[in-house]
This record gives C-alpha cells, structure tokens and sequence, in this order.
C-alpha cells in the first residue's frame, strides 16, 4: 500500500495512452449495470417476500439468499458454456430456425452483468428484508390513513427509510464488482481489476500494477463516499409496534407472477449451474476424473480457510471486546479500524500485502523455503484483513446482549475484571465467535483474487483450481471442484438462515413460545 | 405468564424462618459526606450530603437528570468521585486519597434494567455473587428463590421470564451475598403499572423484615412516600432536603421542595408572629414570623362553600374524590375534596381555610427559590 501513496508520472502517461481509458469506461458500465441490476432485483424480491402472500413464499424468502453461495467465477463459466455459440441454447435454435438465427453476442459486458447480478443480489435482498422488517406497520398504516396509496406509501415512506440499509448494500455490491478479475475475463471484459491481475502475473510490473491499484482503491474511495451521502446522517430507528408490515394474499395471476419471479431467478442462479455441473460428470466421467490432485488442493484451502478463521475470530474477539468496554476512547476507535478491510477491495488488500510481503523478502535475502512461508504468512494475513469484519460483526453482535449494567451488576457482586472477562464477556461472545470464524471460513474457502495474488509459488487451492480449468475453457473437468465449492458454501447458508429469526416475519413466527431445553435438564 | 396472574401468587408469605438464614451479619449505615462528580467535565453532583441509619430505608427523588442515578453509582463504587468520602459504618469506601473497589463493598445493586446475565440461569444468576467455597451455596439459593416468590424456577433461562419475575431474580441476586447495603435505580419503572403496585409494597415489606439498610432511587413521588421511612429530595445535584415523607409534605424545607412534592397553593401573606394575614383571611402559621411570606396550602386544606368571592374553573372526579380548579382574583388555586363534587365549573364559590398551622417562606428568597 506505501507504493501506491507515490505514484510515478511517466507510469501513468503511459497508462492513460495505453489501454487505461477503455478499462476505465468498462469498469464504470460494469458498475452502473450491475448495481442498477441488484437494486432491482434484490429490492424487488424483497418487497415481494415482505409485502405479499403467495405459495411458496417462507421457502422462497430464505432461499432466494442461495446465490450467495455461487461464486461468480463458477457461475460464469457455466452461463458461458450454455449460451455461447457451440452451447446447447444456441445449438438448439439454430436447429429450429436456422443457421442465421440471431442471438445476442454472449462474450459481451452484458452478460457479466446478468452473471455478477445473479450472484450479487443477494447482498442487497438481505439488507432491504431487514430494511422493511424492521418497520412497523404503524408508519406505514399512517401513511395510507393520511391519503397514499399502496404504492405511494411505500414509496414515500418505506423506500426513503429503507435507503440507508440499501446504500450499504449496493456499495457492497459495488466493491465486489470492482475487484473481480476473474469471472470478466470469460466474458472478454476488460476493467481495471483484469489491468491490474495481467499486469502483475504477465509482466511482474509491479510499479504498474501498484499504479493501477491504487486507482482501483481511488474508484472504491469515491463509492463509500457516495454511499456515506446518500446514507446520510439518517438512521431510522423506530420504537414498539413489533408488528411489522402486514402481508396482502395474492391471487389469480399476480399469484402466479409472484411464484414465477423467484423461480426464475433461482433457476438461473441456482438450479441450472449445478444441474450443468451434475450433467459434466455423469455424461463424461472420463475428462473429469483427473482427481489426482484434488485432495492436496481441498486440503490447502482447509489449511487456509481454518487459518484465517481462527486468527479473525480470536483477534476479533479483543477488538469487540476493546471497542464496547474500553473506557478509553481512543481504544473504542483503534479497535473499530480493524474492520475497515472489508471495505477494501480483495485485490487492494492482496497488492498491499504482496508488496509489503516483496519488501521483506527482499531486505532480508530470504532463502526460498522462507519466501513460501511468508507468502503462506501473508496469505493468511490478507484473509485477516480481508474478513475479519464477518468475525467482528458476529461477535460484536453477541456482545449487545452485555449491557454496561451487566457489567456494573457483576462488580457489585463481588467480581472483579478478570472474572467478568471469564464468566459474562467469554461465554457470551463465544457463539458469536464461532459463528464468526464459520463466515470467515465460508469465505476463504471462495475466494479467489487474493489467493490468485498472494499464493505461494506452486501451491494451489480449490478455487484457483476452478478457475485455471475454466480459464482454458476445460469447463467439465473444474465440475467437481465447482461442485465441491458451492457445497461447502451452501449447506451453512441453509442451516444459518433457516433459523435466523430476524429474517422471517416478527408478527407470526416470534410468537411461537420459547422453547425450554433447560427445564428438562434437571 | 400472565403478569396479573402472576401478581397475586407473588412471594405472598414470606417464609420466617427462611428470613434467618439472610439477617445481614452486622447492619450498617451509610454516610455521604460533600461528594462531588463530574461526568464529561459537566458537573453532576455538587456537594452531596447523605445519611441512612443501620436498617433504614431512604428514597433518593428528584426529577430526571438530577444527578440520583450518579449518587447510586458513587456508592456502590462504579464511578469514582472527585471530592468527598463515602463510608460505610466505620468504614471509608472512598475518600480523596483512597478507592474500594466495587466488587468489594459489599454493597448490592439493583439496576432498572435488573441486568440479569443472560447466558446463565436464574440459580446461577443468583448465586454468581456467593463465594465458590460456600458449602451452603445451593440451600442458600433455594431459600432466596422461595422468599422471592420463585422457587422451581432455578434452571430458566432469563429470557423466558416474564418481568416481575426477571424483577424479582434481579432483588434475591442482589441479595444472596448478604449486602451491607442495598441499592435499588428505578426497580420498578419497567413493569406494568398493574403489577408495579403489587411488586413495590411486597419489596418494601420484604426489605423491611430482613432489616436491609436500602437506597431506592426514583421520580415517581408516590413510589418515594411508600417505599421509605426518609425521603432525600434531590435537584440539580444536590440534596435540597431530607426528612420523613410526611414531614417533607407539610413542611417542605424551601419552596422548590414545596412545588415539587405534591401540588402547591403559594399564597402570599404578611406575617405577624403565629398568624399571616391573606387574602383568605388570617392562616395559622407553623412557626412564627413577621413581614411579607409566601404560604404553602396544600389542596385538601382550603375549603369550598356557596359564596362569591371565586370561581370554579374546571372539575376532576376520581371516584374517591375530586379536584377543582378555582380562579381567584386572577390566581389559580387547586382544591382537593374527598366527598363528591358539589359545585360544577362556572359556580361562584367562597374559599376558607381549615387545617394546623402552614410553613412560610420569606418573600425575598421565595422568589428566586421558586425559579
């Protein structure tokens, strides 16, 4: 990251001269569409899972959140491997009206578009859910009683309160469309990001490659501003009435449109992939058996995944604790840094942990067994940074639950720090820690630009395993990889959101008597 | 649970023997001597004097921000004072040059959240503050729990308590390790107003049978007059006044106190020795004095009669009784009766007063005290 504060002149004239103007106006377009996409379908099934009542809707309402757990570098190329012009969509046409039957040009930015969208959205369909969920009816009942309509009363009252929690959400999809560098390339889209990783493993530029990092972390400066504008200063918290927005049944065809949108979507994002995926291995078990490897590369991304996870939840652990009970302020602001990573691009994070790590190696003549044990340091460093907001977000969750009298009560009970440490911080923030480091790991286990970056020399994980076959185009044999990933992926997706109460309705189901495992203990 | 249900089947009859087992070992009182906070460089409590005997119950009340919730904190020791000593019978808690620590003072707390740990159950809440080695932990724990009202609730969790009983998890916990002094902030604002009376007189009586020397802290002044046998009037951080509830109602200590418990009639007069003359006659005073004096008549000490000389302006019937609201020559006086309304608003009415002698207040002062 020091590189990059110093940018050199001629680098960038030779930038701008060269291909940098078009990245630039790739990376923008790639923006504004997907962005403009989420927001439309993220919000838009929110509000239909929130608002209405039609068949299917619990089932639908958590898993329309599934996408998440399809990376956009696996999607990609099997959208690729299906639309584009020797695939079975394009085949069949041909075969049904002819050899010059026109179809929309797949290697296109359009497609990353669709593609990052279908994988994407989610981000912003959980945060409008909790947007409008966190709303009573009263606001909105008020609004119809004082003359709006339907439609005009959500959207001058519930759309403008919902809009804090909807800029997070697409500033987050924003970042993630930014620094991917993988799935684009299918497509032949050229961003910033693609500039960054060809600079970087085709030339080993480093000067340019920071050059060119330092702009992408300008771009993602610029989006978390406009972000903190269109927040605002507006926090809108709303008292009693935990009745939230009533539901109106659907009937007839607006049924039957309500059931079709999220099937549609799940299908795209979902269903087809790994229905695609499943159909490489059956049909020819021959080009996708070349498992040879396959244990040595599951067995580095668990090394790393639980790596990063335990470090991000331990240090996460201190931080959370620091920035609630410190006295001192300026501990309550160091500790809330911590999680400023996961506003920082993968790639960003990757080319300032790579320099920094280049920098070591450098100074101090590292014989090559150190250099792979400082890249595997500074790969488990970079997943730190990277995530340990996930970590710290979920224990500092758990930590709302000890509220300063809490801690007081304790002390006039007799306990003095080191106890109230013990007994009341540790317990309670351990499910939020291991939840924590869950996500961490989830995480890891996906990702792929910084681990494309850092790696050291030689070694490979499952995902870049992924996208080295899908690169080549050898799309059957990354299946069971793929396959391997969003299993991984999805089973936590389901077992955590299906009981995550705050995602499903407050009026019906959180009126379900608590259940008492306790009671039948002794 | 239903919290009406619930209120009739409280800790009804408090087991006798049960209380042995808690009578604090030794009694002590409490002594706050000119304590001064500050709390963000912003002054808080300005010199406070306080004292509860050995078993005594005080009422801390005062209105919101007044420093009350400081003052219980200063003493159980979470926040440090700049000035002034706290002690405990012989003991020094905190003085300029020294600084116990809470968890060793013995002194329990009450918070108005109750502040119960949420990961561990109601024994284990409750017997957080006995010692490990305490042999008697679990006996004690039962006796406390049935005293409560809430024996067989050991193994619930917090959150499945309704909250009079998460109230009352928070006063046995409080009270397992025989506190020398118990304080209690706002303990009952977060119930229901059904429940709050019922849960209110059951922890007066319950504290008063073990003898506990209780702080309550609160704004509500129907709570002060129940809960105490002193009432500590509090303002802007310091304490205007402390004395027994029916001494601080008749006799407040200056007019500030006066308007603030209760309501108050504020009548000026010319004081000649044990009488003043007003314009509703002469008044008995309870001390003597001599020159112009604001009077203080309580609403149930002036009567009405058919007459001219006034004005009902508006009526209030409770059922047990009834409030006027009488114009005066351009002064509002409240009226309270116990019987039935006799004259509706609009009637012309007479105004006499019938009651001991009233507490004056001289006029010079009386007007800054009044704000």
């Amino acid at each position: 990251m020091i590189g990059a504060i110093s940018p050199k002149k001629e680098a960038w004239i030779e930038l701008w001269q060269g291909p940098l103007p078009g990245m630039l106006w790739t990376t923008g377009a790639l923006l504004v569409l997907v962005s403009a996409g989420t927001l439309i379908l993220g919000t838009g099934l929110a509000w239909l899972t929130t608002m209405y009542d039609f068949p299917g809707r619990r089932i639908f309402t958590w898993s329309l959140m599934l996408p998440l757990a399809m990376p956009a570098y696996i999607l990609g190329f099997v959208f690729l491997s299906i639309f584009d012009f020797a695939g079975p969509v394009q085949s069949a046409m041909r075969n049904f009206f002819g050899r010059d039957v026109w179809f929309p040009n797949v290697n296109s930015i359009w497609s990353a578009a669709v593609v990052m969208t279908l994988t994407l959205y989610p981000y912003v369909y959980i945060l409008a859910r909790l947007a409008f969920r966190e709303q009573t009816s009263a606001t909105y009942e008020s609004a119809r009683l004082l003359g709006d309509s339907r439609f005009n009363a959500a959207r001058r009252v519930i759309l403008p309160m919902a809009r804090p929690t909807l800029a997070v959400g697409i500033a987050l999809v924003m970042m993630e469309t930014l620094t991917d560098f993988a799935t684009v390339q299918y497509f032949n889209v050229k961003t910033i990001s693609v500039g960054i990783y060809q600079v970087w493993q085709g030339m080993f530029d480093r000067e340019t490659a920071v050059e060119l990092a330092a702009l992408v972390l300008l771009i993602a400066v610029i989006i978390l501003a406009v972000e903190r504008v269109f927040r605002g200063q507006a926090k809108y918290y709303q008292h009693g009435g935990s009745r939230g927005l009533r539901r109106v049944k659907l009937s007839g065809w607006r049924r039957n449109v309500a059931i079709a949108i999220p099937l549609v979507v799940l299908f795209l994002a979902i269903a087809m992939p790994i229905a695609q995926l499943l159909f490489w291995i059956f049909k020819s078990p021959a080009v996708v058996t070349d498992l040879s490897r396959a244990f040595e590369f599951l067995s580095n991304s668990l090394g790393f995944a639980i790596a990063a996870a335990g470090g991000a939840a331990f240090l996460a652990l201190f931080a959370a604790g620091g920035a609630r009970f410190s006295g001192r302020p300026s501990v309550r602001r160091a500790a809330r840094l911590v999680i400023i990573g996961y506003a920082v691009p993968g790639p960003v994070v990757g080319i300032g942990v790579l320099v920094m790590l280049t920098w070591v190696i450098e100074s101090s003549g590292a014989n090559p067994t150190n250099v792979v044990l400082l890249s595997f340091i500074g790969l488990v460093y970079a997943y730190i940074v990277r995530f340990m907001a996930l970590a710290y977000g979920s224990i500092d969750a758990s930590l709302e639950k000890i509220t300063p009298s809490i801690v007081d009560s304790a002390h006039t009970l007799g306990a003095g720090p080191t106890r109230v440490m013990r007994q009341i911080y540790f317990p309670i923030a351990r499910s939020g820690a291991i939840a924590g480091a869950f996500l961490v790991a989830i995480d890891v286990l996906k990702e792929l630009p910084i681990a494309l970056l850092i790696r050291p020399f030689g070694l490979t994980t499952t995902s870049i395993w992924v996208w080295q076959l899908a690169a080549e185009s050898r799309w059957a044999a990354a299946a069971i990889p793929s396959l391997l990933i969003v299993a991984t992926a999805i089973l936590p997706i389901i077992l955590y959101l299906r009981s995550d109460k705050r995602f499903h309705s407050p009026a019906l189901e959180q009126s379900r008597p608590i259940p008492d495992s306790r009671k039948v203990k002794k | 649970m239903n919290d009406l249900q619930e209120s009739s089947q409280l800790g009804t009859e408090l087991a006798v023997d049960t209380i042995d087992v808690m009578v604090p070992s030794s009694r002590k009182g409490l002594e706050v001597d000119s304590v001064y906070k500050k709390i963000d460089s912003r002054p808080i409590l300005l010199g406070i004097d306080l004292k509860i005997d050995p078993g005594e119950s005080v009422t801390l009340l005062g209105p919101s921000g007044c420093g009350k919730t400081t003052l219980l904190r200063v003493i159980a020791g979470l926040e440090r004072p700049e000035a002034g000593a706290v002690r405990l019978g012989d003991q020094t808690l905190s003085d300029p040059h020294s600084f116990m620590p809470p968890e060793k003072r013995q002194i329990g707390m009450v918070f108005q959240d109750w502040a119960l740990f949420p990961h561990l159950d109601v024994a284990h809440n409750v017997s957080y503050g006995l010692a490990k080695d305490n042999e008697k932990r679990e006996t004690i724990v039962e006796n406390i729990l049935e005293m409560v009202g809430l024996s067989g609730l050991g193994s619930r969790m917090p959150s499945t308590l309704s909250g009079g009983e998460k109230q009352r998890v928070a006063i046995a916990r409080s009270l397992a390790p025989q506190p020398h002094v118990l304080l209690l902030d706002e303990p009952f604002s977060n119930l229901d107003t059904s429940l709050r009376a019922s849960v209110r007189s059951e922890t007066r009586s319950l504290l008063r049978d073990l003898g506990m020397t209780t702080l309550f802290v609160t704004h509500d002044q129907e709570e002060a007059f129940i809960l105490s046998d002193e009432i500590a009037v509090m303002d802007s951080g310091v304490i205007r006044q402390q004395a027994s509830p029916h001494e601080i109602y008749e006799r407040p200590h200056d007019l500030w106190v006066a308007a603030f418990i209760g309501n108050a009639n504020l009548l000026p007069g010319l004081a000649e020795g044990t009488t003043a003359q007003t314009v509703l006659g002469a008044i008995p005073l309870a001390k003597s004095a001599f020159g112009p004096q604001t009077l203080l008549l309580r609403p149930e000490q002036i009567h009405l009669e058919p007459g001219s000389s006034a004005q009902v302006k508006r009526v209030e019937f409770y059922g047990h009784g009834c409030t006027y609201w009488i114009d005066f020559n351009g002064t509002e006086l409240i009226v309270r009766s116990t019987s039935k309304p006799s004259f509706t608003s609009g009637e012309t009415v007479a105004l006499t007063y019938q009651g001991p002698g009233v507490a004056a207040y001289p006029k010079e002062s009386s007007e800054k005290e009044a704000r």
